[in-house]
């Protein structure tokens, strides 16, 4: 191709995109703004109050997160490839559920990946179901990728999925999973996706620091990469609820 | 004539123009909006890529553009990427897929009586799934249309009459032609949108990128979206642009350089003679696309091109930005346009590039203008200017979707250049083309399974929009090449994908 020989990377720059499979590891949006940017929130209306500095949720946060609290999820792996985009998690055709409508969530479960090609044999979620009976998805690079639809990781969720394993995400997707509190996004350090299969039995562990998946089956473990302060917002159930747990904003009975 | 565009790289310039010729001139830019017409149109940013010395007395870390907005939307003097601010939004899009679950999202967490934080700030475009009789797709544009009345939204572009949708006023279309065709996007500004594609409202060289409907639901409420800085990768196009080619060989020629991933999480600024060449339509083409890199938001610097086309549709006033002579890019490539060639992306992956000229042996079944990245009034002139130069009859069905009323009215109304007056509907009528359909988001993502041209048969489709990934138009084994109008015309005329170089010139 012409322009392969065009191209020019800035030699004194990281080569970054000399391999461009990696997605920067997660940080937190919750723990890495300076405590005086919270003050702009004294700006907004009511809806939102500042926090009192001795109650910083940054603090209280932090202190409460003891190695003690683990998370362990247990189940059954189903396994994909590279580049799932958001087409074949939900198809467009049942955008029209409402996320936020309690009946409807339960039908977006019931078509999770559902788009996926006709070459995955085994069914996420058996016709005529709402639930799956796989708790861990893995997956390859860039998972989530394509729209901004938020059913996305909603409907994983709503399916009774626990967490997803991928060496990286599409990066809405990714803050969907978080804002939402639906499915812990997990990023392994090696390619699971090729040394699981659909079926085997597995176990996630979060921990703090070194979070693993134990592949029962194969008997193999593997690290994950810290899921660091999105876990503490997914563990509440999504930004509103972690927001408001943290004393960011107040209950919605208030309003 | 290349040549003598290539001599004005900005290399050459650096070492052949008064150092004052730098990077200051942008903080004037940027403040006083009268004299923005007098910039020169060289882009400040290119001239120095290296940080700058001690030597222009300035202290302060260099800010691409894209910091610059945030940083201001933030409040603040200096941000740095991978901070993460608080950032005061300017507009918020909704459409009738996400918004009735964003706005649920915002009755069931700020209260059933809450208020959103600006009426006139929400713009609420039915665009997806109109045409239907889906009951719970109509249902979704009822939801839609209580909020806004419920909550005075002003700018909300509602259809009731879905049997003509000409009978609609009101109406437009595709949410990213329309915010920019009502002037909705301005330089400088933050643009939020529950879409993905967004992100094409870069082209005016503001932050556009798209969020989720739980973001959105906090930003109906507070106005403020918690975002990371992105890291910004530079792509400079120089060159003179050949007349076969379009915006959409370019950033699909990028996606194929960089992967589905290259950009994830990061900026793509573009720049460089080749872009400053580029009409509005053609950048918002650039711009749409770079989420199938990842990206988080893509840019291109304000210019005249831009505040001609900003100041026709609305008299609120901007301040556009521009990135500094010594911001950091994590990334710099170079292409030169004059050198490339029609390309597509072959099933199932935006960035599975080839050589329109590679793929003629594939045989098609349809072809399918339309969408946010191909359905804009230029897009159907390419299209006709194809057909009637080579005044053949389409072998395929070839289907026309304008992404908005506007685009429409356009395609029946302007005449193709060159072709004796013609409207480009009446050439797409003696090239035998289906009769250009109702504004709408169409086929582009399949859809319910009653929408116009949509891929309910596994057939192969070359198509202007913007994703192919497996199902993405209806049939999960349905194949979709993506393309620009020029090669999607050309293809319609053949059966096969062809390169438009067979009909142009």
């Amino acid at each position: 191709m012409a322009a392969a020989s065009l191209r020019s990377v800035n030699p004194t720059l990281p080569r970054t995109l000399a391999s461009p499979t990696r997605s920067p590891p997660f940080q937190s949006p919750f723990l890495r703004f300076a405590p005086a940017s919270i003050t702009s929130f004294s700006n907004l209306k009511p809806l939102v109050t500042p926090p009192a500095p001795s109650s910083s949720p940054f603090v209280t946060r932090s202190a409460a997160a003891s190695p003690q609290e683990r998370k362990t999820f247990h189940g059954l792996c189903y396994v994909v490839g590279d580049n799932i985009d958001t087409d074949q998690i939900i198809p467009a055709e049942f955008l029209t559920l409402v996320p936020s409508n309690p009946d409807e969530y339960q039908k977006l479960g019931s078509h999770a990946l559902v788009g996926l090609p006709a070459s995955y044999e085994d069914r996420f979620v058996e016709p005529g179901e709402t639930k799956t009976k796989y708790s861990i998805v893995i997956g390859g690079e860039n998972f989530g990728c394509g729209s901004s639809r938020e059913h996305a990781p909603v409907c994983l969720g709503a399916a009774g999925a626990k967490a997803v394993v991928a060496q990286s995400y599409a990066r809405i997707f990714f803050r969907n999973s978080v804002a939402t509190g639906e499915i812990y996004p997990l990023d392994s350090e090696v390619r699971v996706c090729d040394e699981c299969s659909t079926g085997d039995v597995a176990t996630v562990e979060l921990r703090e620091g070194d979070s693993v998946l134990i592949n029962h089956t194969t008997g193999k473990e593997y690290r994950l990469k810290a899921i660091g302060d999105a876990g503490p917002v997914i563990d509440a159930g999504g930004i509103f609820a972690y927001a408001r747990k943290a004393g960011m904003i107040p209950s919605a009975a208030a309003a | 004539m290349a040549s003598s565009v290539i001599s004005s790289s900005p290399f050459v310039c650096k070492s052949s123009q008064p150092k004052d010729l730098g990077f200051p001139k942008s903080s004037q830019i940027s403040v006083h909006r009268c004299q923005k017409r007098s910039i020169s149109r060289k882009i400040v940013s290119v001239m120095a890529p290296q940080r700058s010395s001690s030597t222009t007395g300035s202290v302060k870390t260099g800010m691409t553009m894209t910091e610059k907005i945030l940083a201001k939307a933030a409040e603040k003097s200096q941000v740095v990427p991978g901070d993460n601010i608080w950032v005061n939004v300017d507009v918020l899009m909704t459409h009738d897929v996400c918004g009735p679950g964003a706005f649920g999202i915002f009755k069931r967490e700020f209260g059933e009586k809450a208020k959103v934080w600006d009426p006139e700030k929400i713009v609420v475009i039915p665009d997806h799934y109109i045409f239907t009789t889906d009951k719970r797709a109509n249902r979704n544009v009822d939801i839609m249309r209580e909020h806004c009345r419920e909550q005075n939204i002003k700018y909300f572009y509602d259809i009731t009459d879905l049997g003509d949708f000409r009978a609609n006023p009101d109406y437009k279309g595709v949410c990213h032609v329309a915010l920019a065709q009502e002037g909705h996007c301005r330089p400088g500004e933050v643009l939020l949108g529950t879409d993905s594609h967004t992100c094409t409202a870069g082209a005016f060289g503001q932050f556009a990128t798209g969020i989720g409907n739980t973001d959105a639901g906090f930003v109906l409420g507070t106005g403020k979206i918690l975002l990371k800085v992105p890291p910004t990768m530079r792509f400079i196009l120089d060159g003179e642009m050949p007349s076969y080619l379009q915006a959409k060989d370019l950033i699909l020629q990028i996606i194929g350089e960089i992967s589905v991933a290259g950009a994830t999480y990061k900026t793509m600024e573009f720049s460089g003679t080749t872009i400053e060449s580029l009409t509005m339509e053609e950048r918002m083409t650039l711009c749409n696309m770079v989420v199938e890199a990842g990206g988080k938001n893509g840019v291109i610097p304000p210019d005249a091109t831009t505040f001609n086309y900003v100041e026709n549709r609305t008299s609120v006033p901007f301040e556009p930005v521009y990135s500094d002579g010594n911001a950091s890019f994590v990334a710099d490539y170079r292409f030169d346009v004059s050198k490339l060639e029609p390309v597509v992306a072959k099933p199932h992956s935006p960035d599975n590039r080839a050589l329109a000229r590679e793929c003629k042996d594939v045989k098609i079944d349809r072809v399918y203008i339309g969408s946010c990245t191909g359905g804009k009034t230029e897009d159907f002139m390419a299209a006709a200017k194809l057909f009637h130069a080579a005044g053949k009859q389409v072998k395929v069905p070839t289907f026309l979707v304008p992404a908005t009323q506007k685009v429409w009215m356009d395609v029946y109304a302007l005449p193709v250049p060159g072709a004796g007056g013609k409207t480009y509907a009446q050439i797409f009528e003696e090239a035998g083309c289906d009769t250009p359909t109702s504004s709408s988001c169409g086929a582009c993502l399949g859809g319910p399974a009653d929408t116009y041209a949509r891929l309910n048969e596994p057939q192969v489709c070359v198509s202007t929009t913007n994703r192919n990934f497996p199902g993405r138009m209806g049939h999960k084994e349905g194949q979709i090449y993506l393309a620009s109008p020029y090669t999607a015309a050309a293809s319609a005329l053949t059966g096969h994908v062809t390169d438009p170089r067979e009909f142009l010139q």
